[in-house]
């Protein structure tokens, strides 16, 4: 079947989508957007998580044909989702092709320099929360999407809003420094 | 495999009257993961996500309709005062992303013994609307559950709403797992305290092939209640009052050793979060009733 929708501000078509596929084996075998990650495919570990019409959800646990006429955004479109939500929408979207070549590394050696970051994925790097790096995309949709309802989290609200990813390396406190830090950064007033 | 999207009710149920096969849809939580295992291959996937109204509830006078597919997370949100069991019962439900997806259609459509929905709408009261291109009726919660993962469905019958009685009183939750997020019940226990009736209702899940209420530890309790002359008085219930209650409530299971647990720990459990739950609610209760008093 074919499916249309809206991957990161764009409207893209998915064709012979078969029936029972997972909008995460779209995303990442039809859309060539590995950035969400295949580990657990029940729904226990997060690392797939994407936005379907802003609200993060398990993308293993959503029927391609269910995204039909919605929206998704993925770890790839994070900075310019990001940015469009502070500077109250003027952005176009992120094309196949940026998204597929979007990656952390900068244009130089320094990791991130030169590539436009989300805050969250810059504190992410600042804070050193990320180590084998395969639970981050999903934990960095899951933080940005805490932090767009909640700017000002306690400990329990990180806590709770990342219970449902895991990670098997860094035990979750660099995590929660990195947290810490864009909220922290995203209160600080304009300029400054 | 074909991908059935109706875009209305009346479409839902034309096409499950034609495929009753059809494995319905909505939040994919439970769904999706038996297809990504290849544990089920249906002939059929009919998707309720289009059909807006599943996610839409009503505050009525005596109870809350609340449609098939609200997801935990809005009822924890938006239902806490009117269904305060079935919003903890939400809580302890996976991760923020299963809740935002899973509603209470899918617990009573799959009717897993584990499912954590089951103890807070047994304990509360609800009727289950359910509809087929024959007709509507309603199905008490009592009547729902027929056996391991079997329900009172007919095969071309679709859940609508679940219609649960508003909160008249306290009501409590506790669900046993070995961490706090994204675990599997090793058991639950849910409790309504329902002055204007005087009555307390229970819900076990996890300790019997399918989930039940602890009816003489109902009765048991109810009586000793009115006896003593509690729902006047407001004092403390009587400790032994409190064990004979828990005790029953063990006895009234019927589980299983499993990886989760065994059925002595279970039973053993579910006295415990009786005892609890009680006691919790009871103290609301005798909070609530002295404060009524004073004014």
């Amino acid at each position: 079947m074919r499916v249309n929708f809206t991957v990161n501000g764009r409207k893209q078509e998915a064709d012979d989508v078969w029936e029972g596929e997972s909008l995460l084996y779209v995303l990442r075998e039809r859309m060539g957007l590995p950035g969400s990650k295949n580990a657990c495919e029940q729904g226990e570990c997060g690392s797939c998580t994407v936005r379907l019409d802003g609200v993060p959800v398990c993308s293993c646990l959503v029927a391609a044909g269910q995204v039909e006429g919605r929206e998704v955004v993925t770890v790839e479109g994070l900075a310019d989702y990001a940015n469009n939500r502070s500077c109250a929408g003027s952005s176009c979207g992120t094309t196949l092709q940026e998204a597929q070549g979007w990656s952390a590394e900068g244009t130089d050696s320094q990791t991130g320099e030169g590539t436009e970051l989300a805050p969250i994925q810059q504190a992410f790097i600042d804070a050193g929360a990320v180590q084998c790096g395969f639970c981050t995309p999903g934990l960095l949709v899951a933080a940005d999407e805490m932090l767009e309802r909640n700017p000002n989290p306690s400990d329990a609200d990180i806590r709770e809003a990342l219970s449902g990813n895991l990670c098997r390396c860094t035990g979750y406190e660099k995590i929660m420094d990195a947290v810490r830090l864009a909220a922290a950064r995203q209160s600080e007033p304009e300029g400054v | 495999m074909d991908f059935l999207r109706p875009a209305s009710w009346e479409e839902a149920l034309a096409a499950k009257a034609e495929h009753p096969t059809a494995v319905p849809i909505a939040g994919g939580t439970d769904v999706m993961v038996e297809i990504n295992f290849d544990h089920r291959r249906p002939e059929y996937l009919l998707d309720l996500n289009r059909i807006g109204e599943l996610s839409d509830w009503e505050v009525g006078e005596e109870t809350v309709r609340l449609g098939a597919s609200v997801p935990y997370s809005q009822i924890m949100d938006h239902l806490r005062t009117e269904l305060p069991g079935l919003a903890l019962a939400s809580h302890t439900v996976a991760s923020p992303q299963i809740r935002n997806r899973g509603g209470v259609g899918g617990n009573l459509g799959t009717a897993s013994p584990a499912g954590d929905a089951h103890p807070a709408l047994l304990a509360a009261d609800c009727e289950v609307e359910v509809e087929s291109v024959r007709g509507s009726r309603r199905i008490p919660i009592d009547a729902f559950y027929t056996g391991v993962k079997r329900n009172a469905l007919a095969p071309d019958e679709l859940i609508r709403a679940v219609h649960i009685d508003k909160a008249d009183g306290p009501q409590q939750y506790s669900k046993v797992g070995t961490r706090n997020a994204m675990v599997i019940a090793v058991c639950a226990f849910g409790l309504a305290v329902h002055p204007e009736s005087r009555t307390v209702r229970t819900g076990i899940g996890s300790a019997a092939p399918t989930p039940i209420r602890a009816t003489t530890a109902e009765e048991f309790l109810n009586a000793a209640l009115d006896e003593g002359g509690f729902w006047d008085n407001g004092k403390i219930i009587t400790p032994s009052v409190a064990k004979q209650f828990a005790d029953l409530c063990s006895a009234a299971c019927n589980p299983i050793d499993d990886v989760r647990g065994t059925a002595s720990y279970r039973r053993h459990a579910v006295g415990i979060m009786a005892r609890r739950t009680l006691t919790w609610a009871w103290e609301s209760y005798r909070n609530d009733h002295r404060m009524g008093g004073a004014a």
